[in-house]
């Protein structure tokens, strides 16, 4: 951005302040002028879709606030595209993004390491290791983590033979290690978890890219889909797409139908519903209901319910003062927990602190939320929505969004299958560089 | 220490302009227009520069930009999916946004 451009939408409030104050032509010179304090010192913590994007945005807002990101990887491998490379469409690297962009180029402090503690009173958190870092705002992004007790017989150690591969990182590569190893003729059975959970089409997306890696690679084997809902998203898209491109081979059994999977025997690879039959899997992928993550616990910046309310406006924590909470963890009205949306949330957050550290009008928020899923590399399917904020808190504007059409041409499928490259490629720009 | 002086209004005036300028903003204020059009990074890039297959948007002007996205939600220039999404704005947001990329 340049300096000029930046003018006309950042406008220098201080400036109308320092005119008017001049305005009696009387003027300070010598050693008194004091100098403003610097804009404020604001700890992220979390680098994924919510944190990286709210410290680059801040950054770009207001570069007088200080920004610390405080992040536990080296490299933050995204969700997004990691069913493509569970197929063999991408390489881990190129779905793996580091973060030193954000300190050459935006003079955010990047710090690797993990918070132990928030103290929301004394506004100060401590690392691992035991530093202290003092904050004026602070932002939590830790996206999710899983409830282990929810399905008997699966828990932490378990999942790295039964892979949940909902996290970027080790999980997807077993998982992509097991699919590789399975025999012609086999069972891939994925789990999908109730509502609410990180990114609602992504099971069927990995539904569909594994039939695809199938069909070419081992076409007498089947994926089952044993589901704890009873209708999920971009539904019709989805099935339209499988009758067209892998007839037979993906069936959805929906929860009402015994798809609701309440045990698993580790051993045997045999799934249990609450009522209805035992499903043994060659390759079983189960990803377990979901709550805010580890850190949103211990700070207690959770509801009953494991997720984190807040005010829809700016993303501040209901319960503590000047900690705000973005992303997946969040509670969001009516945007789904995706990357967009944290995107969309992270820069609307950053809006919130920039103007409450330097005293000025936050713009009413609007938030955006592109997603996009492939049926097939050249088949994109998505779903769109423009919201703002209301008594309700956020709502879809009436009009916007929607899904792609049913029934459309292969073009327009293959032009989406594009774009969903594109967006990734941009999104990635937007978080990291 | 510390006296004022009396200072002509244009020297006050220039002087103002040249702090502005050599000292980072101090109060920086978040347009609405920046609202806008940072949520549409997410597909078309920072400041409207995408490194990928979606279109870049910076720098084109305000005019020609506030004319296609009009266009998108009649109906009257076909997309995929920007036509779901402009149809969350008004004519008023519509240009700020416009405008907003046409400075980038």
């Amino acid at each position: 951005m340049s300096k000029l451009s930046r003018r006309g939408f950042i406008r220098l409030a201080g400036t109308a302040g320092a005119l008017s104050a001049m305005g009696a032509l009387a003027w300070p010179l010598g050693g008194c002028q004091k100098k403003a304090k610097a804009g404020g010192r604001v700890i992220v913590v979390g680098g994924g879709f919510g944190g990286a994007t709210c410290a680059k945005y801040i950054r770009k807002f207001d570069p007088a606030v200080e920004v610390t990101l405080i992040e536990r990887d080296a490299r933050f491998v995204t969700c997004p595209f990691s069913n493509l490379f569970l197929v063999g469409g991408r390489s881990f690297e190129s779905i793996s993004h580091g973060y030193d962009k954000l300190g050459d180029n935006y003079g955010i402090n990047v710090i690797r390491g993990a918070v132990t503690d928030i103290d929301a009173a004394a506004k100060k958190l401590t690392l691992k290791g035991s530093k202290t870092m003092q904050y004026d705002r602070l932002v939590v992004s830790p996206g999710i983590d899983f409830r282990w007790d929810a399905i008997e017989g699966y828990d932490e150690a378990a999942c790295e033979t039964v892979p949940h591969a909902w996290k970027g990182g080790p999980q997807t590569r077993t998982l992509r290690k097991q699919l590789e190893a399975m025999q012609d003729g086999g069972v891939v059975i994925i789990v999908p978890p109730g509502n609410p959970f990180r990114c609602p089409p992504g099971p069927y997306e990995r539904a569909s890219l594994i039939a695809h890696y199938l069909t070419q690679n081992k076409p007498k084997s089947k994926v089952l889909i044993l589901d704890a809902k009873d209708k999920f998203s971009k539904q019709g898209l989805f099935m339209q797409g499988w009758e067209k491109r892998y007839p037979g081979m993906i069936e959805w059994v929906k929860a009402s139908a015994g798809g609701k999977i309440d045990r698993i025997d580790m051993a045997k690879r045999t799934l249990y519903a609450e009522f209805g039959e035992a499903h043994t899997g060659d390759v079983v992928n189960l990803i377990p209901p979901q709550k805010a993550g580890e850190l949103a616990h211990k700070a207690g910046l959770v509801n009953a319910d494991g997720w984190c309310p807040v005010n829809q406006r700016t993303f501040e924590s209901s319960v503590h003062k000047d900690v705000y909470v973005i992303g997946d963890a969040s509670i969001a009205g009516q945007m789904p927990k995706s990357g967009y949306a944290a995107n969309s949330q992270g820069k609307v957050c950053a809006a919130a602190i920039v103007s409450s550290l330097s005293g000025t009008a936050m713009p009413d928020p609007s938030y955006v939320n592109t997603c996009y899923s492939l049926v097939a590399p050249d088949y994109g399917i998505s779903v769109a929505a423009v919201y703002n904020v209301t008594e309700e808190g956020i709502r879809k504007v009436k009009g916007s969004g929607g899904l792609s059409p049913m029934d459309a041409s292969d073009e327009f499928r293959k032009k989406e299958a594009d774009y969903a490259s594109g967006w990734y490629a941009s999104i990635t720009a937007d978080m990291f560089s | 220490m510390c006296r004022s002086y009396r200072i002509p209004g244009l020297v006050v005036a220039a002087m103002a302009i040249l702090i502005s300028q050599s000292f980072p903003l101090q109060a920086a204020e978040v347009t609405r227009g920046a609202m806008l059009g940072t949520s549409c990074a997410g597909c078309h890039g920072t400041d409207g520069r995408s490194p990928g297959s979606i279109p870049s948007i910076s720098g084109k002007s305000a005019e020609f930009l506030e004319q296609i996205l009009k266009g998108f939600r009649s109906g009257e220039i076909p997309s995929t999916v920007m036509g779901r999404h402009i149809k969350g704005y008004t004519d008023e947001e519509i240009r700020l946004i416009a405008e907003y990329f046409a400075s980038m």
